[in-house]
């Protein structure tokens, strides 16, 4: 801790006739005026504002050396004061030098509103306040570079899942279940499912025995944790998901999965009998494929699926951002660049048309694993989702193997501001169009909808994850929530989300070793195991009074909606 | 819960036992409806079993339209009963002005007689059916309920007692006698009731009732709807499991034990430690909108005349099932079954488990497979 030694000033004449001092303000407190221009960059413009309190610091300086985005900078700072000395005291003007925390008023070291300076300070004398009237659009574009952030988006005006209540209760008509006695079932399909007139099955002796190739199938839990890739998240935050999925797998039997994100995974990984809770990704940038196609033929396993990422729901239709300042050695390895923005282009490159999509990349990444393992496709939720939906489900293969769709609430590790708040789809509305569409045609559960974007915004996943069950998904993949339980204090309305900058205050969303030492991954795993276990009962606890012991997928009859508008759309029924 | 009552005989027997059944089960107040299907027919019907028979509520501006449908698709007029009824005012029961059970000659030139109806006689018949009931939806004209050789279908809104007495269904001696007859009373919880919603219902062959709420009723219609244009309707949850007993068996063409597979899949860790797993799991997810999850017992009738019984996963509806050398008579409740033959041997009653189907042969073997 640096120390600083008070300078008391005392005039050494004291006879009533001194000089004034140079400020001229009369009182004897000399502060230096520099000329402030309103042109210049100020706390007041930045969206968070540093609140600090002189008189309960003790100037330990651990707030300012745990700052990870040097918003803040201790400063040497001359402060008046009036003191009283002598046998008779007589106040006397006089001054001191102070050690002062000030916030750095630039748009690049910019306080994000982490809080860790609060949290490590030992008197409570920092923290941060949010600016409701900042100016940080309109003073954050110089150098006419856009504003890029990560975390989320914070322009929705509305949380629908909150307006739905689970309202069909079983009383009297059917009894409710016991959620601690009954048994429930509650994985969903994941991989092409074949209308049972299709499927390819011949009577012997009375019993139906397979007679011929059937999708690829996995049974999955509903919940599993969105694709994140090593890059956006630190090794180690990647890790202890890892750790987590393999846990729940083998300790607790939740079939809980897990994908990978675009940006390849660890090669012993690749090797092990783990990688069957993998869903492994491929984006348009092909990031880490290099490492995956030579690790394939020493595979002791399949992964769990592979998951084709044509758009993300926090910035739909942009490709995979990851900045420079991210880009370790170590990622450099895993997805064989050098040290560079990384910037997934916004379409496979080759992909011209929709019946591609079957053509080439279904039929290819199918066949790469023997038409063992489910290929499925991960959208931006938007206004073409049905048309996407149907063509999909018209594949004459049966090599389509689940539609992901990701909302406009979901998050990201680093885009353009401009997109994250104003492109994309909400996604109840579309998740509800593409199973009702899949209901039109009598093709429901055929191809397996999964659903993101916002789901667990609020820390209640299992809500959130059965109400969109209820109106048609097979399940849901929520990623941001896994990182909070890890310590990320990154929220909706605008807290950190500083995930594009590599300085991640809790070692989540960076490589600099320094600061993913924050991180615990035993403490992450832990967390993220306690909440899905939590998670497995919360779900019983809301299948039990509908009296549903199996997932309730498409049982929108269970929900009501408190607003008519939602009701509507959504096509449930209104309640108030 | 819905009172079911269904007996098997090797003689034909009287309605009048089910209805006595229905009393003995019935909890307070209870007016809404009486409801039952006769099979493999003596009584007046006895001679004209090959013959399809219309079995329909109607105005005479229905009767009319339906005789003028019937006549140009070319069918005639084979035997036609005209039910003697009490027609007091006092009874409680909603009539309508005409009742009608009359056996039909196919159109030429489907105008053959086998024991079983041909492809090409079955699809006449359903299609006719179809016919008959859109062009009688209109102004409450009428109600069809099935049309089909040996197969006899009576459905009312009241109270069964003064739906009996209305019929004359008291009369064990009555015209109306079947070696298979399935009938339920349901519980009032809609006003609102139509004739249509009471099971047991009829298709091609299948008769089906069952009592509980289907929790998934939303998710078998939205799935049903496409899969066949005879699945319309769903006044009732319960009509979904006549739907899916018709899909597996008379489309899919499956063994009967997969229609219980279908409506109470085993769980994921029962089918991981079978042989043929993959296929329950293929199975499964094909139709997990045919799932029923809730708490029901399901009767069913198959076109060959057997009965079956099978109960939802975690068998939250009674059933039990009597029998004496010359019937099987079950219900929802112990005490129907003693009202028809008390003197059985009760511990040869069957309660079917929940992972059970119990089917009742014509020569009255019950065999009981383990899903």
């Amino acid at each position: 801790m640096e120390s600083v030694e008070l300078q008391v000033q005392v005039p050494a004449k004291n006879n009533g006739n001194e000089s004034k001092p140079a400020n001229g303000n009369g009182n004897g407190r000399a502060f230096a005026i520099k000329p402030t221009y309103v042109r210049d960059p100020h706390p007041m413009d930045l969206p968070w504002k540093i609140a600090w309190n002189p008189e309960t610091c003790i100037r330990c300086g651990s707030c300012v050396s745990t700052c990870t985005f040097g918003a803040i900078q201790s400063e040497l700072q001359k402060q008046g004061q009036t003191l009283s000395a002598g046998p008779v005291p007589k106040p006397v003007d006089a001054s001191q030098i102070i050690l002062a925390i000030k916030q750095v008023s630039d748009t690049k070291h910019y306080c994000r509103g982490c809080s860790m300076c609060e949290k490590v300070c030992p008197t409570n004398s920092i923290r941060p306040v949010e600016n409701e009237h900042h100016r940080f659009p309109l003073v954050a574009r110089h150098g006419a570079s856009p504003i890029k952030r990560g975390g989320r988006g914070h322009h929705i005006p509305i949380r629908v899942l909150d307006y739905l209540k689970v309202g069909r209760i079983s009383q009297m008509t059917d009894p409710s279940l016991d959620a601690a006695r009954h048994t429930f079932d509650l994985l969903t399909p994941l991989g092409r499912g074949l209308p049972a007139d299709e499927l390819p099955l011949k009577v012997e002796n009375g019993k139906l025995v397979p007679s011929g190739w059937t999708p690829p199938l996995r049974w999955i839990y509903p919940v599993m944790i969105g694709d994140m890739s090593v890059g956006a998240l630190s090794w180690r935050m990647w890790e202890a998901l890892a750790l987590a999925v393999a846990y729940l797998n083998e300790e607790h039997g939740m079939p809980v999965r897990m994908s990978s994100g675009e940006g390849g995974m660890p090669n012993r990984l690749l090797k092990s009998e783990y990688l069957k809770y993998f869903i492994i990704q491929i984006a348009s940038g092909h990031f880490g494929w290099n490492r995956i196609i030579k690790a394939m033929p020493e595979m002791a396993t399949d992964p769990a699926g592979i998951l084709i990422k044509i758009g993300q729901g926090a910035k739909p239709g942009d490709g995979g951002l990851l900045p420079a300042e991210k880009v370790a050695s170590h990622i450099q390895a895993i997805r064989g660049v050098p040290k560079a923005d990384l910037l997934s282009p916004p379409n496979h490159q080759g992909l011209y048309s929709i019946e591609e999509s079957v053509q080439k990349m279904f039929l290819s990444m199918n066949a790469a694993w023997k038409f063992r393992v489910p290929v499925a496709i991960k959208v931006a939720a938007s206004s073409t989702s049905v048309a996407v939906f149907n063509n999909l489900v018209r594949d004459p293969y049966h090599i389509v193997g689940g539609y992901f769709l990701d909302g406009i609430q979901g998050g990201t590790g680093a885009a353009h501001e401009v997109s994250m708040d104003h492109t994309g789809h909400p996604i109840l509305s579309k998740l509800r169009d593409c199973y009702l569409a899949a209901v039109d045609q009598g093709k429901q559960g055929q191809i397996p909808l999964f659903v993101g974007g916002g789901f667990g915004d609020t820390g209640d996943l299992a809500a959130d994850a059965f109400k969109a069950i209820c109106l048609g998904a097979n399940g849901v993949f929520s990623a941001k929530i896994w990182l909070q339980l890890a310590g990320c204090v990154g929220n909706e309305k605008g807290r950190c989300n500083a995930c594009n900058t590599g300085h991640c205050p809790v070692g989540i969303c960076t490589q600099d070793p320094r600061l993913v030492a924050r991180l615990d991954v035993d403490t992450a795993a832990q967390n993220i195991v306690d909440y899905f276990l939590a998670l497995d009962v919360e779900l019983k606890k809301l299948m039990a009074p509908i009296g549903n012991s199996t997932l309730p997928i498409g049982r929108s009859d269970a929900l009501v909606a408190m607003d008519k508008a939602i009701a509507e759309r959504l096509q449930v029924a209104y309640a108030c | 819960m819905c009172r079911m009552a269904a007996i098997k005989s090797k003689h034909p027997v009287s309605p009048a036992l089910t209805l006595r059944m229905m009393l003995a089960m019935q909890k307070g107040h209870d007016n809404s409806g009486f409801a039952m299907v006769m099979q493999d027919l003596g009584g007046a019907f006895a001679e004209f079993k090959k013959f399809p028979l219309l079995s329909m509520a109607c105005s005479s501006a229905g009767l009319e339209r339906a005789e003028e449908i019937l006549e140009t698709m070319g069918f005639s007029p084979k035997f036609d009963y005209q039910p003697d009824v009490v027609n007091d005012p006092a009874l409680d029961f909603k009539r309508m002005p005409h009742y009608v059970f009359r056996n039909y000659r196919y159109p030429e030139p489907l105008n053959v007689y086998h024991e079983h109806p041909t492809p090409e006689q079955k699809k006449l018949l359903l299609d006719t059916r179809l016919k008959l009931r859109k062009a009688l939806s209109h102004e409450n004209q009428g109600y069809v309920y099935s049309f089909w050789p040996d197969v006899l279908t009576l459905k009312e809104i009241g109270d069964p007692r003064d739906i009996g007495t209305y019929f004359q269904l008291w009369n064990e001696d009555h015209w109306l006698q079947a070696r298979v007859i399935s009938a339920q009373c349901r519980q009032n919880t809609n006003y609102k009731i139509v004739r249509y919603a009471a099971h047991p219902f009829f298709l091609e062959g299948y008769t089906l009732m069952g009592n509980g709420e289907n929790t998934f009723y939303q998710k078998n219609k939205e799935f049903q709807q496409h899969l066949h244009s005879s699945y319309i309707g769903f006044e009732s949850d319960t009509q979904c499991f006549l739907y899916t007993l018709h899909y597996v068996c008379e489309q899919l063409h499956w063994p009967l034990e997969y229609f219980k597979h279908v409506i109470t899949p085993l769980t994921f860790e029962e089918m991981n430690d079978r042989a043929d797993g993959e296929t329950l799991r293929r199975i499964r997810q094909s139709l997990m909108h045919l799932e029923i999850n809730g708490p029901n017992t399901v009767v069913f009738v198959l076109p060959d005349n057997r009965m079956g019984v099978v109960a939802d996963a975690k068998k939250l509806r009674p059933y039990v099932i009597g029998r004496d050398d010359d019937m099987v008579v079950s219900a929802s409740e112990v005490c129907g079954v003693n009202m028809v033959i008390p003197q059985r041997d009760t511990e040869r009653d069957i309660y079917p488990g929940e992972r059970e189907t119990v089917v009742v042969n014509n020569a009255l073997e019950v065999e009981r497979w383990n899903q």
